[in-house]
């Protein structure tokens, strides 16, 4: 690169191995006064070369230097990379506090409005698929039930087992000092009973199911499965949701009812071991304190959990958007929104049924 | 006759115990362009991820600029990459980001250009294949033949020295798929590219083919020039130059 008489004379190869080091040599020449660029001894060029000449064209604007002895190779090169003119690509868009809110406002109305949509669909569609199994895959009710309730029945018995443990022991130590050993198996039937099974049964459906169904759903959505049962006039909903929420319902009180009389069976370990209980002194007392409504209310509310979880899988399924991250991310929000609305639906339970004035 | 810049030798590929490629051997010849020809599930992507090392070949060698493939450590492999562009058959553009940053990452990788450099040239490539306005865009935001352009400038983004293309010009309208046969010509002369091209369209043989390579049931039926296909007498080359259709 050599500047006389005004005009620059580059020489060589401009390519993407050269430009960066050209352009700290252009640097010298920044404040001279530039009018031609001598194309005579340059042999090649690609489209780092380009955006080479574009920048160097850019901070000699002012004396508008032409481009000189070009040969046709080059010329060429210059035509198909030409026309850096485009529209300038802006990726990060700033957006006032204002528009965010309203953004933000406006996308939860229309979300809530298609989740309730859907909600809705899914009830329909559930109920008419009790007496018309048209548009759904043979076997699917028992597949799905084999997958959403005897699969995890392991984990829920573990983890029930456990937990009726760790209360029992937790409040053994407390009931000891007043001498009212047997009241543990009062705290263990109550809480069993109307609060952690069905709570520990949902929370474990929300991460085994729930995420499944979102996930099952968004990839179909990302690999246009859903389009092509559109397509094959196969509504989505009594294919891939319904079978789901059938076998949801078929599975969820007895999950439940396992659930809590495991969690049982382990305070019965605690009061027995460590509490001088006997067994049959624990379980009458156990049947005596249960009343007919905490059992109801208890299995009740596990029903709505159950379908909470089918409506939002399917709901974030369905909504996905972009490949495969975007399942993932489904996948997680689906299982966080459920578990939010299982324990929002817990409470409004506890209040209707046990808030008294 | 010239060196050949990919040469592959006795190449066996397999999924498991099925035999994709049995034994094929091929050269692929600087600033041509090779067209992969055979029926679908024929082994054609399996052919091209073997020689770009994305699958290890079973047995057999592949040559790139005269060195072993599988032989190649990291950084052998790693300056290689930065000479050789892919479009993929279904694009793979990285989903979480923009179409513009997509461009940009094999220019990060391999170049120590500034900033300013790097973007001008992702707006040329851009450009080049008429997608000037939507590099803001994401990959899900653009339509099935967007996608296929982006991945090209993705896969031009460093004027590679090989071009590897699995279908650029499936799902895209008669067109559109011309004015990429023109660009991809272009290139070919322009940066003296050499062009590995798997495509089914008779059309667009005829406008690009230097040579072809015709691939059945996992071996090499037919390879040739252009014109040495089209006077070929082996059946299904023949079938396919008279009717553009595999039987
Ligand atoms: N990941 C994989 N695992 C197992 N088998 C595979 C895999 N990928 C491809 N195959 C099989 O290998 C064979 C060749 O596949 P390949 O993708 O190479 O075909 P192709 O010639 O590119 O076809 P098309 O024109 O449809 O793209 C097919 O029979 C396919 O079923
Ligand atoms: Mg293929």
């Amino acid at each position: 690169m050599e500047l006389k008489d005004k005009t620059l004379t580059l020489e060589g190869e401009l390519t993407k191995f050269t430009v960066t080091a050209l352009l700290q040599e252009f640097s010298q020449y920044k404040s001279k006064v530039i009018s031609k660029i001598d194309m005579k001894k340059v042999t090649f060029v690609d489209s780092a070369g380009i955006a080479f000449l574009d920048e160097i064209y850019l901070s000699l604007e002012r004396y508008s230097p032409v481009l000189i002895n070009m040969n046709n190779e080059i010329d060429n090169a210059f035509k198909t990379f030409s026309s850096l003119d485009i529209e300038k690509i802006t990726i990060k868009k700033t957006i006032s506090i204002f528009e965010f809110i309203g953004n933000g406002f406006y996308n939860w109305k229309n979300s809530s409005k298609n989740a309730i949509y859907l909600l809705a669909d899914i009830f329909y569609w559930s109920f008419v698929g009790i007496f018309n199994k048209k548009g759904q895959r043979k076997g699917s009710i028992i597949q799905q039930s084999l997958l959403i309730g005897v699969d995890a029945l392991g984990i829920i018995s573990l983890l029930s087992f456990i937990l009726g443990l760790i209360i029992a022991l937790q409040s053994a130590a407390q009931l000891r000092q007043f001498g009212a050993n047997i009241f543990v198996a009062d705290l263990m039937a109550i809480s069993m009973v109307t609060e952690m099974g069905p709570m520990l049964t949902a929370i474990i459906l929300a991460g085994r199911s729930g995420s499944s169904i979102a996930s099952e759903i968004a990839t179909m959505q990302v690999t246009e499965e859903i389009d092509a049962l559109k397509m094959m006039a196969i509504n989505p909903i009594r294919y891939v949701v319904v079978p789901k929420f059938h076998a949801i319902t078929i599975c969820i009180p007895l999950l439940v009812t396992a659930s809590t009389v495991i969690g049982i069976f382990g305070g019965l370990i605690v009061a027995v071991t460590y509490l001088d209980l006997s067994a049959i002194a624990y379980f009458n007392r156990v049947i005596e304190v249960l009343i007919l409504k905490d059992v109801l209310v208890g299995l009740g509310k596990s029903y709505f959990f159950a379908w909470v979880i089918v409506v939002i899988g399917s709901y974030y399924g369905f909504n996905v958007k972009g490949g495969a991250e975007g399942v993932g991310k489904v996948t997680t929000q689906s299982v966080v929104t459920s578990i939010f609305w299982v324990i929002i639906l817990d409470a409004i339970n506890s209040l209707i049924f046990y808030f008294e004035v | 006759m010239k060196k050949p810049i990919i040469s592959v030798k006795n190449l066996v590929a397999k999924y498991g115990d099925k035999i994709v490629l049995d034994g094929i051997s091929v050269d692929i010849y600087p600033q041509e362009i090779t067209v992969i020809l055979g029926g679908s599930g024929c082994g054609k992507t399996t052919l091209i991820k073997n020689i770009l090392r994305l699958f290890e070949p079973y047995s057999g060698s592949v040559k790139i600029f005269g060195k072993e493939v599988t032989e190649m450590d990291e950084a052998e492999y790693y300056e290689i990459l930065g000479k050789i562009g892919m479009l993929f058959q279904n694009g793979a553009l990285l989903n979480s980001i923009s179409i513009f940053d997509n461009i940009s990452i094999p220019l990060e990788q391999h170049t120590n250009l500034s900033a300013q450099i790097i973007e001008k040239m992702i707006r040329v490539k851009l450009n080049l294949v008429n997608l000037g306005k939507s590099g803001s865009l994401f990959p899900a935001e653009l339509s099935g033949g967007m996608k296929k352009r982006a991945a090209l400038a993705r896969a031009i983004a460093l004027d590679p020295v090989i071009l590897v293309c699995d279908e650029p010009s499936a799902g895209l309208d008669p067109l559109t798929s011309a004015s990429l046969d023109d660009l991809i010509k272009k290139l070919k002369e322009l940066l003296k590219m050499t062009m590995v091209i798997v495509t089914h369209e008779l059309a667009s043989i005829h406008r690009i083919a230097d040579r072809i390579i015709f691939i059945d049931d996992g071996k090499i039926l037919f390879t040739g020039t252009l014109k040495e296909a089209k006077m070929s007498k082996v059946n299904e080359v023949e079938t396919f130059f008279r009717v553009g259709k595999f039987d």
